[in-house]
């Protein structure tokens, strides 16, 4: 296995910028990121020059089968005015947006490129959650996984299965999982789910009322979470708020030469770990309860920034369903293993919490228009770590923090993490 | 099926089916480092070798996780499965060490909680579709 290295000369973030995520009729992936390119552009402290953009990396899972078209990421540079730039489209399923993220940080690295555009854009509400779901699954191994019934929820859920019986956790703990993280997208207007459960318990409660039928007796969230009517069972034990939703959204993130951030901003953010590992299929590896490849892809990550774990202050974590975000926060080193759904019902994870996880509410409640998704994880970091993230802002002084991107059940695995210098 | 045809199969996942198709789960065994692998494999990821054989596996494992699931793919739906119906996926340790993706029979769906994993399971086969059209699935029966 090739050891970790360091990077050829330093890369930095000096802007990034999102669109909002939800479900916008009339809208593609290519409206999508013009809107997060017009953040961007309003992100850089220094105005910036589109012209000085030499390259773009695109995240996209599958433009192909969720709008029928392929090979977006020129149209998405001509959309934004940067022909004829080279432009790349990047899929690792749902870590597309964090290996684009990689792809733009080994091409400054490498000294072929100063200024880099790093793009995701998915557009997915165009088809209905059957074909979504079945769209999806094609980020499995098709011919040795699919004809046995999996789905991903069913993925997910299958190692949900094998955490429980090896650690006892039950059901209820993931619910602490999706609590948090409504709790952190109530705060943050890119949501695609701004609310809380209890705003989203309340709002079942005076639509049934307001239709004449008849009124739920949920006096809690938990009454509602252990509710069929209220979450019903997707692929047990998951339920619906167990599961990320189904969402159109893009992000972009500025990366530049070290040598060159001054030219954008005098408050960059440093990249200065990167690292990427494959897996098998899920039945392909010897224990259920851990993805392997996040934690080589982490290990690789803190080797070269001379980082440990505990020196993490706010990590966005894959949390594509509940379990996700558990196990996540033991392969990253975080908490032991077995105890990382201890630590979510004890409140580390909280944004208040020792170990802030998912400010921005996660791919769960921010959403998670798949290949933007690791890139709008890198947008999440850039303004925790500069003071912008308005009421969803951690207290703590962040000088560093890390993102974690997954494809498929683990597949593929990306982590990055990132420095404030002043 | 005489030993002769079935190893000089290729290690395909069309092979596989094939096998699948005749009841049998069948796994491809390095014949340098005697490693062996289902799903198959044409080169031994251990030892790098290319020299493979077909060898068929005990069929007996044990279930390492499992879900219900009330939302299927469309193949499934059209099997009949739907929230009212749902039904049950797992992946199986086999006696030889590996693990494969399945359906899962013999429990009943509606009663997760008394689904065992560690519990022993045996290799099943489930038809679906008539003539030309029949598929056959993998599957393992709770014991």
């Amino acid at each position: 296995m090739p050891t970790s290295r360091k990077l050829g000369r330093g890369v930095a973030m000096v802007g990034a910028g999102m669109s909002r995520f939800g479900a916008f009729a009339g809208k593609n992936s290519r409206d999508l990121f013009v809107e997060a390119f017009k953040e961007i552009k309003k992100s850089v402290d220094k105005e910036l020059d589109p012209s000085l953009i030499e390259t773009l990396y695109i995240g996209n899972f599958s433009s192909d089968q969720f709008e029928h078209q392929a090979h977006i990421a020129p149209l998405l540079a001509d959309a934004v005015g940067l022909l004829p730039r080279p432009a790349t489209r990047v899929e690792d399923a749902c870590a597309s947006g964090g290996v684009a993220l990689r792809q733009g940080v080994m091409a400054i690295a490498s000294g072929l490129y100063d200024v880099v555009l790093v793009g995701g854009a998915e557009k997915m509400t165009a088809l209905n959650t059957a074909a979504v779901t079945e769209a999806l699954a094609t980020a499995a191994d098709v011919p040795y996984e699919i004809p046995a019934g999996f789905t991903f929820p069913g993925f997910y859920a299958a190692m949900a299965s094998a955490y429980m019986h090896r650690y006892g956790m039950k059901s209820k703990h993931l619910m602490n999982v999706a609590i948090k993280n409504h709790d952190n997208a109530a705060l943050n207007p890119n949501a695609q789910f701004g609310m809380t459960i209890q705003n989203w318990m309340e709002g079942r409660i005076a639509s049934a009322v307001k239709k004449g039928k008849p009124k739920p007796t949920w006096s809690t969230i938990w009454d509602f979470l252990h509710d069929e009517s209220g979450n019903p069972t997707v692929a047990w034990p998951l339920r619906l708020f167990d599961c990320s939703p189904i969402t159109d959204g893009a992000a972009a993130i500025l990366l530049v030469a070290e040598e060159r951030a001054h030219e954008f901003t005098d408050h960059p953010i440093h990249i200065i770990g990167s690292g990427q590992a494959s897996d098998s299929a899920l039945h392909g590896r010897p224990g259920l309860t851990t993805i392997p490849a996040a934690k080589i892809a982490a290990s690789q990550a803190y080797e070269m920034a001379g980082v440990t774990r505990d020196d993490i202050r706010i990590a966005e974590v894959h949390d594509c369903f509940t379990i996700a975000e558990v196990i996540a926060s033991e392969d990253l080193g975080f908490f032991a293993p077995g105890e990382g759904f201890k630590a979510a019902e004890d409140g580390m994870t909280a944004r208040n919490g020792a170990k802030p996880i998912n400010t921005s509410g996660g791919l769960k409640a921010k959403g998670h228009p798949v290949g933007a998704s690791g890139v709008a994880q890198a947008v999440e970091v850039w303004k925790q770590m500069r003071g912008q993230a308005e009421a969803r802002q951690v207290e703590m002084d962040i000088p560093l923090a890390l993102t974690h991107n997954v494809g498929a059940t683990g597949s593929t695995c990306v982590v990055h993490v990132y420095e404030r210098r002043n | 099926m005489s030993e002769e045809t079935t190893t000089v199969r290729p290690f395909t996942s069309a092979a596989f089916d094939q096998f699948i198709a005749e009841h049998k789960l069948m796994a491809s065994r390095c014949i340098k480092c005697g490693e062996s692998y289902v799903p198959p494999r044409a080169i031994c990821p251990k030892c790098h070798s290319e020299e493979m054989e077909w060898v068929e596996t005990s069929g007996k494992g044990k279930l390492a996780a499992f879900t219900v699931i009330y939302s299927g793919p469309t193949f499934m739906v059209e099997q009949g499965f739907d929230r009212k119906n749902p039904y049950v996926s797992g992946i199986v340790e086999l006696e030889e060490g590996a693990r494969m993706s399945a359906r899962i029979t013999g429990v009943d769906p509606t009663k997760p909680n008394e689904i065992k994993i560690d519990s022993p399971m045996t290799v099943d086969f489930v038809e679906f579709g008539e003539g030309d059209e029949k598929k056959t699935y993998l599957a393992f029966r709770m014991v």
